[in-house]
């Protein structure tokens, strides 16, 4: 099946997105943008993952659960779960390592809500910061966890790897790289490019997405056709 | 400027590349984003950052630096440490932050302009 994704979208849950973004509205937009998947990737934070995917049940758009961590470098990096449980191990990592409070008058508000888009609560954590994790140990413990590790909108001049650590290095193992223009970005011809909104604002839900060959809509499926076995591949 | 001098002068200790110490220094320049040291880094410039990730000797020998100093007491990452050994790329320590270090160093005559 063909299936169009867009692997990085804002909850209200990251202090930058606005909060209209809540799980439900994600999910009603991305189904009204004629999308197949969406990943919830919010700031070193998976806790409106559940909401997101409770939400789909029915809406005929899946949701694969991620978290956008930010690692001592300031590299953002997207981690992709197929299993929550996993997932959640990743969020204990990552709040392990992440130190601050969030000031919601400077940074903004951070809203845990449920599947009807109620708060549940606010994260009082600093999820705009970075994370005392390398490069190195993100990707590996996204790996030993079961998940994809793809290194966020690399042609952007802040917080990407390329503008962080001037290229990728040698055997870092990445799954994939996301770009944020129809530009080749600049990364061994070998890796995957994946092409997403990184949406903070609903309209930006699906102003880019990628066209995957699978057989399900699954994160395990994605990450097939990033490194094309079986005949799951990128559709360009 | 000789390296050897710069580092007798200003305490700092060498992690790396003490085989290359007598180098000249011909400037300097201080930035923790590596695209931006790999598009303003000179030949010769002694380079003052926070990164301690193995990219950093890439840069280095990619530019021709004189080497590397990492402030605030920072130490490289073990993978950098080792690169910049296999590659001879001179890694240097302080316990200064860069504002300070930078400053010292100017005071020793280096610059971050070239005419």
């Amino acid at each position: 099946m063909e299936i169009r994704a867009d692997l990085h979208i804002h909850t209200c849950l990251s202090p930058c997105a606005d909060r209209e973004m809540s799980p439900p509205a994600v999910v009603r937009r991305g189904r009204e943008k004629g999308l197949h998947v969406i990943a919830v990737c919010d700031h070193n934070s998976a806790e409106n993952v559940e909401a997101a995917i409770r939400a789909s049940e029915d809406a005929g758009l899946a949701v694969i659960g991620g978290i956008e961590i930010t690692t001592r470098e300031e590299v953002h990096v997207l981690g992709l779960f197929k299993d929550d449980r996993a997932l959640r191990s990743v969020q204990e990592v990552v709040y392990e390592n992440l130190r601050g409070e969030n000031d919601p008058e400077t940074f903004g508000e951070q809203w845990v809500m449920n599947e009807r888009g109620e708060v549940v609560r606010h994260s009082g954590r600093l999820l705009i910061g970075a994370t005392g994790l390398s490069l190195e140990e993100v990707v590996q413990t996204l790996h030993r966890l079961g998940g994809l590790a793809i290194a966020a909108h690399v042609d952007r001049p802040r917080f990407s790897l390329i503008s962080q650590l001037g290229f990728v290095p040698a055997g870092l193992g990445l799954d994939g790289v996301e770009a944020c223009s129809d530009k080749p970005p600049a990364v061994p011809k070998d890796l995957a490019v994946v092409r997403s909104s990184d949406a903070h604002r609903l309209e930006e839900i699906g102003s880019r997405y990628t066209r995957f060959l699978v057989e399900r809509p699954t994160a395990s499926e994605i990450g097939m056709a990033l490194r094309r076995i079986e005949g799951r591949r990128i559709l360009t | 400027m000789k390296l050897n001098d710069i580092v007798q002068k200003l305490g700092l200790e060498v992690r790396a590349g003490a085989g290359a110490l007598a180098a000249e220094v011909r400037g300097g320049y201080a930035g923790d984003l590596l695209s931006d040291v790999i598009a303003h880094g000179r030949p010769g410039d002694l380079w003052v950052t926070l990164q301690t990730h193995p990219n950093t000797v890439a840069v280095a020998s990619m530019n021709a630096l004189a080497g590397i100093v990492l402030v605030n007491g920072r130490e490289p990452e073990a993978e950098t440490l080792q690169k910049a050994q296999a590659e001879n790329v001179v890694l240097l320590v302080s316990t200064l932050p860069t504002f300070e270090l930078v400053g010292r160093l100017y005071g020793l005559g280096l610059s971050g302009m070239r005419t």
